[in-house]
């Protein structure tokens, strides 16, 4: 789950996290008040989930969704341009986004950039902190190329960060005094915020040192561990599905584990590596698989009708895999949820169905007896080239 | 022999009388497994289907009846404190079949089990493990967790993976195939997790009941190339190995908590060239993962 840079600021606010002030505006009215409340140089951001904000170009023809403003009126006239129009950037595609939320800042003169960033490391078993003197870049090239510019810190997972590594972190990062002071205390407060909220990852980047000697997050982005949420209110709060892909969005109504992709056979699999596995055995025999989608091990008739539904919903989508394991569950049950899913969606594209496991006889004996215009498959690779076959004919 | 559980393993069930506990705890008895024991605090002094002995604290079911093994079906906030409870309470083994704890939970969990070191996590969010039994539908045999148990026989092939079907799968495959297991073990779909491919691939290389090693692995992690790595100069015996994920985009959880392409780390084409870099055949889809396993064996 992503957030809004508005959001990651209230969030910082919350844990004490310096960073510049910043309001959050749904009206231009709104956006010249927040703007007299800031003060002193002044800076507008569209809000959106994608990068590359600065550089688009909303649908208007109006370009930019990052400007620098002179004065309240000025916000307040670029928030007009803004607000209810769809920007278009190198990571939304084409289609664009929506703006329905401006952030008014206070701009900030830069000394320095830093980058400094919290992760979940799978690896080590426990948080790592990554700093760097190499700010505003791309982290993973300064990796590959410069190594020597990032410090590794993990954090002890019952401890917690310590003082010693607020110190040694500053120091690496070459601020000194008054400033090293600073930083230490931003970063206890990041890493307080990073387990008080169950993140994956955040990353601040850049960190800046301004030319008045203040130390600011300036930009964070955040990942939230999605098994957490269910005692995150207030994150679970901040999801935007307006800047997720309408099928997810549906599919994560029915508890589906959904993920839209680009290709046009689509498939429905219990189990979430047997359903990697099917895309991948589409790929393998030629065709290219349209969603990731588990149905889950004890998947209801509701649930693979919506599952249906959604599949369906996706115009790319030229024939469907249906592929079970029913290991403990009934494979009759789900021939019945099948075909109740069917008559009430209808069909008109090609369908591939294999069954296997607990009662699969009866469970092929009901398909087969259901009139539906259906293939049945007798493993899970002549189910793959029949559906690659049938959607090329 | 098999791996870590057998026909005479005595398991106790934390949170047997949820529904879902329940039913797996049903399936493991009519499969003939020595369920001794169920855990429900509130609960103690009930029988369980009218024979097991149902107690407040692990400590109690552990003194009462000898269960060395404990099975977690408890909901996700209570999960890591129940792991706790049973490495405290003496267990050698504990499998967390819950799906859903968070990561911090199991960050904390693990490092606190470093107190533990005779008690082995298996999981969380993992299907279990089985040893067959050598009766009718392999009857007889020892499963915890939830994988169906008729679906075995006994035999020669040791299985470990991270996925619940995709084990199913090519338990079925081998069962076809006229060949049995000695142990299945689900390892489990999450970023933290008790056991890992290596350790098992381990306690394989050790068993003389196991002939040959499936390794089913998919994206997300390093487990699985650093398992290769020790079974390149370690392992005797013949490995199969299966990746699922290649066409998982990156930077998307597909599905399981930890199979998530991240920072370029974890795809499915560099843990397939680890595997064959470390000798082991590796099928192209997950319907060849039996008959690659055969070519493994006859090499």
């Amino acid at each position: 789950m992503n957030i809004h840079e508005y959001q990651a600021k209230q969030l910082f606010d919350e844990f004490q996290v310096a960073s510049p002030k910043g309001k959050v505006a749904e009206t231009a009215e709104q956006a010249r008040q927040a703007a007299l409340e800031i003060g002193q140089n002044l800076v507008i951001k569209a809000q959106i989930h994608a990068g590359g904000r600065g550089k688009g170009t909303f649908k208007s023809g109006f370009q930019g969704g990052v400007h620098l403003c002179s004065s309240p009126e000025d916000v307040e006239a670029k928030a007009r341009q803004m607000l209810g129009q769809v920007l278009v950037t190198h990571q939304t595609g084409p289609e664009g986004k929506l703006v329905s939320k401006v952030m008014v800042a206070e701009s900030v003169e830069i000394a320095r950039e830093l980058y400094f960033a919290i992760v979940m490391d799978r690896a080590t078993e426990r948080p790592v902190i990554m700093a760097s003197t190499a700010g505003g870049m791309d982290i993973e090239e300064v990796a590959h190329h410069t190594p020597e510019k990032i410090l590794r810190e993990p954090v002890h997972p019952l401890l917690g960060f310590q003082p010693y590594q607020g110190r040694k972190l500053a120091a690496f990062l070459g601020l000194t005094g008054s400033q090293a002071a600073a930083a230490a205390k931003l970063f206890t407060n990041l890493y307080n915020l990073f387990i008080a909220k169950d993140c994956s990852l955040v990353e601040v980047n850049p960190l800046v040192v301004t030319t008045g000697g203040d130390v600011l997050a300036l930009d964070a982005k955040f990942n939230f561990d999605d098994n957490a949420l269910y005692r995150q209110k207030q994150v679970a709060a901040m999801r935007d599905v307006t800047e997720e892909d309408p099928r997810e969005v549906a599919a994560s109504e029915y508890s589906l584990n959904y993920i839209g992709l680009d290709g046009n056979i689509a498939c429905l699999v219990n189990g979430a590596g047997l359903a990697m596995a099917t895309m991948d055995i589409i790929k393998f025999y030629g065709g290219e698989p349209a969603n990731f989608l588990d149905v889950g091990g004890g998947a209801s008739k509701e649930q693979v009708t919506a599952a249906f539904k959604i599949i369906l919903g996706d115009p790319n989508v030229k024939g469907i895999l249906i592929n079970i394991f029913g290991g403990i569950m009934d494979c009759n049950v789900i021939a019945e949820g099948v075909i109740a899913a069917v008559k009430e969606v209808g069909l008109s594209l090609p369908l591939v169905v294999r069954l296997e496991g607990n009662n699969v006889a009866m469970g092929k004996q009901t398909l087969a007896a259901s009139g539906l215009n259906l293939v049945s498959a007798d493993n899970l690779a002549d189910a793959a080239s029949k559906i690659v076959k049938a959607i090329a004919a | 022999m098999a791996i870590l559980v057998d026909e005479n393993t005595k398991v106790l069930i934390q949170g047997i009388t949820g529904s879902y506990g329940g039913r797996h705890a049903k399936l493991s008895l009519d499969y003939g497994t020595q369920v001794t024991a169920g855990v429900t605090p509130g609960k103690g002094g009930q029988l369980f289907e009218g024979r097991v002995p149902i107690f407040d604290t692990v400590s109690q079911a552990v003194r009462e009846t000898g269960a060395t093994v404990s099975t977690i079906f408890v909901p996700p906030p209570f999960a890591g404190d129940a792991i706790l409870e049973a490495a405290d309470a003496g267990c050698e083994l504990v499998v967390c079949i819950t799906e859903g704890i968070p990561v911090v939970d199991m960050m904390r969990v693990k490092a606190a089990l470093n107190d533990y070191p005779n008690c082995r996590l298996i999981g969380p969010n993992c299907p279990g493990l089985v040893t067959p039994g050598r009766g009718e539908n392999s009857h007889g045999g020892c499963r915890i967790g939830i994988a169906p148990g008729y679906i075995h026989r006994r035999g020669g092939v040791g299985i470990v993976s991270r996925s619940g079907t995709l084990t199913y799968e090519a338990v079925w495959q081998i069962t076809n195939l006229g060949m049995g297991q000695s142990t299945c073990v689900g390892i489990g779909g999450d970023p933290i997790n008790g056991t890992s491919h290596l350790d098992v691939l381990k306690l394989f290389n050790e068993d003389p009941e196991t002939e040959a090693i499936i390794m089913i692995g998919e994206i997300g992690g390093t487990r699985e190339e650093e398992a290769a790595a020790w079974a390149k100069d370690h392992c005797k015996k013949p490995i199969a190995g299966f990746i699922a994920g290649a066409t998982a985009p990156p930077g998307r959880r597909m599905g399981h908590a930890g199979a998530i392409i991240s920072g370029g780390q974890g795809t499915a084409a560099a843990k397939k060239e680890a595997l064959r870099e470390a000798g082991i055949l590796v099928a192209e889809t997950p319907a060849e993962i039996g008959a690659t396993l055969v070519k493994a064996m006859n090499k």
